[in-house]
């Protein structure tokens, strides 16, 4: 169904040998692990974070074989609780963010037109930083010192006395460790959507995918450091005695909730955000028409990331505050609904302006929009306080959050796996598995979730290892259960569908869905250097309008095929005119090596080696030193005049 | 070699990679001081948030109210400290290197007396309380030395800067972005405790 | 070890299963009643008992029945669940209402969007459908943001009022009751009354009561579904709330905090009576408890007073007065023990006393070191303070 052939080349059969000698990099043990190529890096973040969401979902498949049956000895309470915090905080921190990040890594300099990141080794740097910090939290499971106290881990309940032990220490150290990786891949996408966009791409012709992905980008910034300082204090508390939650000594326990929540509560907009960005992106190529009020959008984007700053107490909406604070609390948390409302009637609108080609990617945007709807109402009535002090911590709750989890960022991410496979992977899935798998992920996440609504309202508290049988919350927790393997079944379909696609699949032509965005324009999988000629973008949807094709075909000039070196172009922040050229740093094994040392000093710290954490300290310092160490030059070319 | 604008149009300027618009490096240390900065707006927060909360008396009975004098000399040395980067970054713009390596040490030596002066004022303080004496106690001691931490960061910076630029072929006027970066930073640290400044040494006697 | 054996009179555990039952009608007079039970305790698998000689193991309740149930409940119709949708106090009866309210106004937006989505599904995917490139941005506004607008407005004045009139506490001079939670039971205690008892309080009907909470160590969040929302135990402070039942009965509540190993088993009952029941418990919690009546019981007094028991333990005039577990006064009387762990009858009492971790795993008593031929005396005597 492609309706738009491949470009011509506008690069010379010359040209593109050199290109391939600047970026090209041959298959080798060494090149796997010291490549800096956005594409490899955004691949291994979403294979890696793939890999934590199937152990975070066997965790809760566990935990839902345990509440099958009331009064269940399947799993003992440690267990129990380290599995569901650790669901928790992986299925968050380690999935969500990271499988975004990674189709953002993949995704932004292709839509943007650059050859890289800005910081191509940062982001090298990151992923490993991600890789090592998901394995430092989960190889504490099967020595039984995960993390138990759930996934915000409120004092006192986490400090040293209550919780003896490594269980909080991986916590907070393994976050802290994660949190760089977070904050580099924020700074990265921000300062690549910033300065790398091909010439022409105004700030009105910015993808809607990399606006939400530069929102959340600034969200991390803002938010991130609330929770980096809690964890610090937490470790400062619990390892050398300090006092910041002890209340005998002056301290306060909701002080630890404050901080975790301004930082929680944008937290759960950076998963939702660029979530959105992808249903924003998948719709044009289904609809065959642009997104409806493409400026309403970003302005939603926008306000969301803003007011999701002025919404934290609703977490903590039973813990007694000033009835006038819940006010103010209560009413921006109402607010916040406006923003979501735009941009939900903008894609109905789409669809009902387009015409719908109803492929998997389009049934999970449909399915999204059908979860995250429900869950969003959910998310509203908590909005008012007196609704949320009945049902908070109750499976209410677990309910809401897992329809804006899943409804609103896995059905997304699902969708994207389908769009973009033939991009990531050069190879066509097969519809009919698609199919399935759509409908059964559908299915079981109803049942799963549905019941949860009920049996919250029933009574029943969240994070309880098992129930008793009086209530009768027995028969809807067995549906919830069968639910989840449904689920489960047609997670395991998707998998399959992939590594079908990935063997046997039909390879994929460089455009085949008719997409409107610049990866469309280009190689289905990119060649290393992405675009043989950097584009010239003329509207919002350039791989639809012809000059902006046409400026990637013959006659081009050489400016923008930049074949001598390894370079990509620097364009001004707002309306994208051309700057100059910018050397880009090819492949290096210092990223590698400073997240080891890394490694070591976050490792050192848990196990209180803090002779070997100082050295590991020193080390990282000096892998950064000589990391960023100026080349020797000419004084000519530096300009010295004394 | 003025304006730097004029110098950046012709095609030898772009080979040779003038700045023309704020280099990627730019904005990847303003938006990780900006980071940074939120972290601190946090701890202080912090501090005031168990101010309000606990009793009256502040700092806690047994602990006196901090004395000015020495935070006082600590400030007259670090905020004029960024003066001599200033001064260093201008004359590298300009290709005068002498100039970098001398606004660079004097940076440095202002940053180490910063540092000094602090390790004695710990020295007294440690007498009076510790970390963990409460809940003031470990705010002082995190939120100082969490920024001498900074200063320690920003030193190391300035230090790199100043062997770099002593081995020579590192900077001149058409590549100065990491001297541009790090300036950015140390003046951040520089602010930054300003605000400590007036949190720790000034509030409690408003 | 067999607690039948050692006790051989131990009271049948299914008689204790009724008891837990809580139809809102149970009231204390219904606690021995031997009602016909409908399901089968899971936990009789790992208290030390031979479950394999007891018959009842094999009649579980089948999964379609409670299927039913819970259709039933959604109905409002089942008393059995501590259901906010089955109000029985002022607080949590304005929830109901609210609840309500924001439950049709969701459906009716929901029918809104899927039926635009339906709209979008059947009509705009034939071929022949023609792709129009307006903007019609009017659209958006006044569905996405005008109309949620005008809804939220409402809403929010409604939750406004909610919100006020729980915070509407009793009267200066009400009754009150200090509730103080600990890891993982709840102790409660009235102010002016010498006594303490655990994981049970009695209020009286139609009066609003004042609880005033703490907690001993970690949060815990007070929650009686059915009569009020919750109210969170902070460490450090002081929190209030009320309760006011409109009808007498029990009310389930439980801990909606997570603080611990043990967070599932720390339930709780409210005992909502005439004013008259109340002032009846009042008095039994200021009096010293009921002596040892035969040779059994004395003995078993002996061997607690005198054992390590005492150590954590208080009971109200033998001189045990500890303070670390919950005050055994009455404990003959409660709904259960550890706080909705086990029913509360001679083979689980002897099991919890031999060893409670089996029973409730990771709780804060030890196992104790009491000799078999003890353990009797010691559960007759408990049994006897009621
Ligand atoms: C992707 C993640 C995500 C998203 C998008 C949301 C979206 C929202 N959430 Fe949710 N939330 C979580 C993840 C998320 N939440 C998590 C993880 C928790 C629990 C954490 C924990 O305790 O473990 C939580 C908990 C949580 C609470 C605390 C509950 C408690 O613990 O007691 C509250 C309270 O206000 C809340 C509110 C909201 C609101 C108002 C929205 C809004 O943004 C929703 C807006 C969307 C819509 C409303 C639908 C579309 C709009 C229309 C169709 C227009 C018409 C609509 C109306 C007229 C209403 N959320
Ligand atoms: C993005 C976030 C996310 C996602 C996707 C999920 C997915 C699921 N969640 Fe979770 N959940 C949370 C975030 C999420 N959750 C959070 C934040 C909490 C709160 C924790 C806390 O209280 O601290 C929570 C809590 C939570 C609870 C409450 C626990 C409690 O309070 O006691 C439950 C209970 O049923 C539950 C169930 C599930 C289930 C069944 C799924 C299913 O959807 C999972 C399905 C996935 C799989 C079954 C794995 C997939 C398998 C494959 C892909 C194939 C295998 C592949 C290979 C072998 C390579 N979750
Ligand atoms: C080290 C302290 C300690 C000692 C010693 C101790 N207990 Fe306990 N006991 C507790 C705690 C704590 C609980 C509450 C456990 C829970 O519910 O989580 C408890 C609970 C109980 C209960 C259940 C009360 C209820 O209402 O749920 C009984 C009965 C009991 N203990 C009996 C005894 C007897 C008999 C002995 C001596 C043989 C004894 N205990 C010794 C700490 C102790
Ligand atoms: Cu106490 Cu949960
Ligand atoms: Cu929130």
């Amino acid at each position: 169904m492609s309706t738009t052939a491949a470009p011509v080349p506008g690069a010379s059969r010359e040209q593109l040998g050199r290109l391939e000698e600047h970026w090209g990099e041959r298959p080798s043990l060494r090149a796997w692990l010291t490549t800096v190529d956005h594409k490899k890096i955004g691949r291994r973040y979403l294979v890696t974070a793939g890999l934590f969401f199937a152990l975070a979902g066997l965790s809760a498949l566990a935990m839902r074989t345990q509440l099958a049956r009331p009064e269940s000895r399947l799993l003992s309470p440690q267990e129990y609780n380290q599995l569901f915090t650790m669901h928790g905080t992986a299925m968050i921190f380690l999935f969500a963010t990271p499988m975004l990040f990674g189709f953002g890594n993949f995704l932004v300099p292709l839509l943007i037109g650059a050859r890289d990141m800005a910081f191509p080794k940062l982001n090298a740097l990151g992923y490993w930083i991600f890789l090592f910090a998901g394995l430092f939290m989960w190889a504490s499971l099967p020595f039984g010192a995960a993390p138990n106290a759930g996934w915000f881990a409120y004092v006192p309940l986490t400090g040293q006395q209550h919780t003896p032990g490594l269980h909080m220490d991986v916590y907070s150290l393994g976050l802290l460790f994660l949190g760089i990786a977070t904050t580099a891949g924020s700074i990265n996408f921000i300062v690549t959507a910033l300065k790398l966009r091909a010439p022409g791409m105004s700030l009105n012709r910015v993808p809607l995918f990399v606006w939400a992905i530069v929102a959340t980008a600034f969200m991390v910034i803002f938010a991130l450091p609330a929770l980096n300082l809690d964890n610090a204090m937490l470790f400062l508390d619990r390892r050398f005695g300090t006092h910041f939650f002890d209340p005998a000594a002056g301290g306060n326990v909701l002080l630890w909730q404050h901080l975790f929540w301004i930082f929680g509560h944008p937290d759960v907009y950076i998963i939702v955000m660029p979530a959105l960005g992808i249903v924003s992106a998948v719709l044009p190529a289904f609809t065959r028409r642009g997104v409806v009020g493409y400026v309403l959008v970003v302005f939603a984007i926008v306000a969301i990331s803003i007011i999701s700053f002025g919404v934290w107490v609703h977490h903590m909406f039973a813990t007694g505050l000033p009835r006038l604070s819940y006010s103010f609390f209560s009413a921006a948390s109402t607010i916040i609904t406006i923003p979501s409302g735009i941009q939900i009637f903008a894609w109905l609108a789409t669809m009902l302006l387009g015409r719908l080609v109803v492929r998997v990617p389009l049934l999970f945007v449909i399915g999204f929009i059908v979860t995250f709807v429900l869950g969003g109402f959910t998310g509203t009535m908590f909005a008012l306080t007196a609704f949320d002090q009945q049902v908070t911590d109750s499976y209410f709750v677990v309910a809401h959050f897992h329809y804006v989890l899943i409804g609103g960022a896995v059905f997304p991410i699902l969708a994207a796996i389908y769009y973009w496979l033939p991009k990531i992977t050069g190879r066509m899935y097969h519809e009919g598995l698609g199919r399935w798998a759509f409908w059964l992920v559908f299915a079981g996440m109803h049942v799963t979730f549905f019941p949860m609504h009920l049996y919250g309202l029933f009574g029943m508290p969240r994070r309880v290892y098992t129930y008793p049988s009086e209530p009768g919350w027995d028969g809807w927790n067995l549906v919830s259960t069968i639910g989840s393997y449904l689920l489960a079944v047609g997670l395991l379909l998707v998998v399959v569908g992939v590594v079908h696609a990935i063997r046997r699949g039909r390879p994929a032509p460089p455009d085949p869905w008719g997409g409107d965005t610049l990866e469309w324009s280009t190689d289905s999988p990119p060649k290393s250097y992405n675009f043989p000629v950097l584009p010239q973008v003329h509207s919002l949807h350039p791989n639809w309008d012809e000059s902006s094709r046409e400026s990637m075909g013959a006659g081009a000039e050489a400016d923008r095929i930049l074949a001598d070196g390894r370079t990509t172009l620097l364009t001004s922040e707002l309306d994208g005119r051309r700057e100059r050229e910018v050397e880009m740093p090819g492949s290096s094994w210092q990223p590698l090596l400073l997240a080891l040392v890394m490694l070591l000093f976050f490792t050192a710290m848990l196990f209180a080696w803090y002779p070997v954490a100082a050295v590991a300290a020193v080390a990282v310092a000096g892998t950064v030193a000589t990391w960023l160490w100026p080349p020797r030059r000419p004084d000519r070319e530096l300009g010295v005049s004394a | 070699m003025s304006g730097g604008v004029r110098a950046a149009t012709g095609t030898a300027a772009l080979t040779t990679e003038l700045p023309v618009g704020r280099s990627t490096g730019w904005w990847g240390m303003v938006m990780f001081v900006v980071t940074e900065a939120t972290l601190f707006a946090c701890l202080l927060g912090s501090y005031f948030y168990l101010r309000f909360q606990s009793g009256d008396q502040w700092p806690p009975p047994g602990i006196a109210p901090p004395t000015l004098l020495k935070p006082l000399v600590m400030t007259a040395v670090l905020l004029p400290s960024s003066l001599p980067v200033i001064w260093a970054e201008h004359g590298i713009r300009k290709g005068q290197r002498w100039r970098l390596r001398a606004g660079l040490t004097a940076t440095l030596l202002l940053g180490l007396t910063f540092l000094a002066l602090q390790a004695s004022e710990y020295a007294e303080k440690l007498h009076e309380f510790t970390l963990t004496t409460n809940a003031y106690g470990s705010l002082f001691y995190v939120i100082t030395g969490f920024h001498g931490l900074h200063v320690l960061v920003g030193l190391t910076m300035i230090g790199w800067l100043l062997a770099a630029s002593l081995r020579g072929g590192s900077f001149g006027a058409h590549r100065h972005d990491r001297v541009r970066n790090a300036a950015i930073y140390w003046h951040f640290v520089d602010l930054v405790w300003a605000a400590i400044l007036f949190t720790i040494y000034l509030s409690p006697r408003l | 070890m067999e607690v039948r054996i050692i006790v051989p009179s131990a009271p049948s555990t299914l008689a204790y299963y009724c008891r837990i039952r809580l139809y809102p009608s149970y009231g204390r007079n219904a606690l021995n009643s031997p009602n016909k039970p409908h399901a089968l305790p899971k936990w009789l698998g790992s208290v030390p008992v031979d479950t394999r000689a007891d018959p009842t193991t094999r009649s579980r309740r089948l999964a379609p029945v409670a299927v039913l149930g819970g259709v039933l409940a959604l109905a409002g119709c089942s008393g059995q669940a501590p259901s906010a949708l089955d109000p029985a106090g002022s607080g949590a009866g304005r929830i109901t209402d609210l609840w309500w309210v924001l439950f049709w106004i969701s459906m009716a937006v929901f029918v809104e969007v899927m039926v635009l989505l339906a709209w979008a599904l059947l009509f705009r995917r034939r071929r022949d459908a023609r792709v129009r490139h307006g903007q019609p941005l009017r659209f958006v506004v006044v569905a996405g943001a005008g109309v949620p607008l005008v809804i939220l407005v409402t809403v929010y004045a409604l939750g406004l009022r909610d919100l006020a009139a729980l915070g509407d506490g009793p009267e200066p001079g009400a009754t009150t009751i200090e509730v103080t939670g600990h890891q993982w039971w709840w102790e409660v205690r009235v102010p002016g009354v010498a006594g303490a008892t655990a994981n049970e309080l009695h209020i009286p009907v139609g009066e609003k009561v004042r609880i005033r909470l703490r907690t001993a160590d970690v949060l815990h969040s007070f929650w009686v579904p059915q009569l009020m929302p919750k109210t969170d135990l902070i460490a450090g402070e002081v929190r209030e709330t009320w309760l006011r039942a409109e009808r007498a009965g029990t009310y389930r509540g439980q801990c909606a905090e997570y603080c611990g190993t043990q967070h599932a088993h720390m339930s709780f009952l409210v005992v909502a009576e005439p004013r008259r029941d109340f002032d009846a418990w009042l008095a039994r919690l200021g009096s010293p408890a009921p002596g040892p009546q035969t040779d059994a019981q004395r003995r078993g007094q002996q061997a607690f007073v005198q054992g390590s028991c005492a150590g954590c333990h208080a009971v109200r005039g033998t001189g045990a007065d500890g303070h670390i577990g919950p005050d055994l006064s009455d404990v003959g009387a409660r709904w259960s023990i550890g706080a909705g762990a086990v029913p509360n009858d001679g083979g689980h009492l002897g099991g919890w006393i031999a060893n409670s971790q089996t029973v409730k795993p990771g709780n804060r008593m030890p196992p104790q070191p009491v000799q078999a031929a003890q353990l009797p005396d010691l559960i007759a005597y408990l049994q006897s303070l009621k």
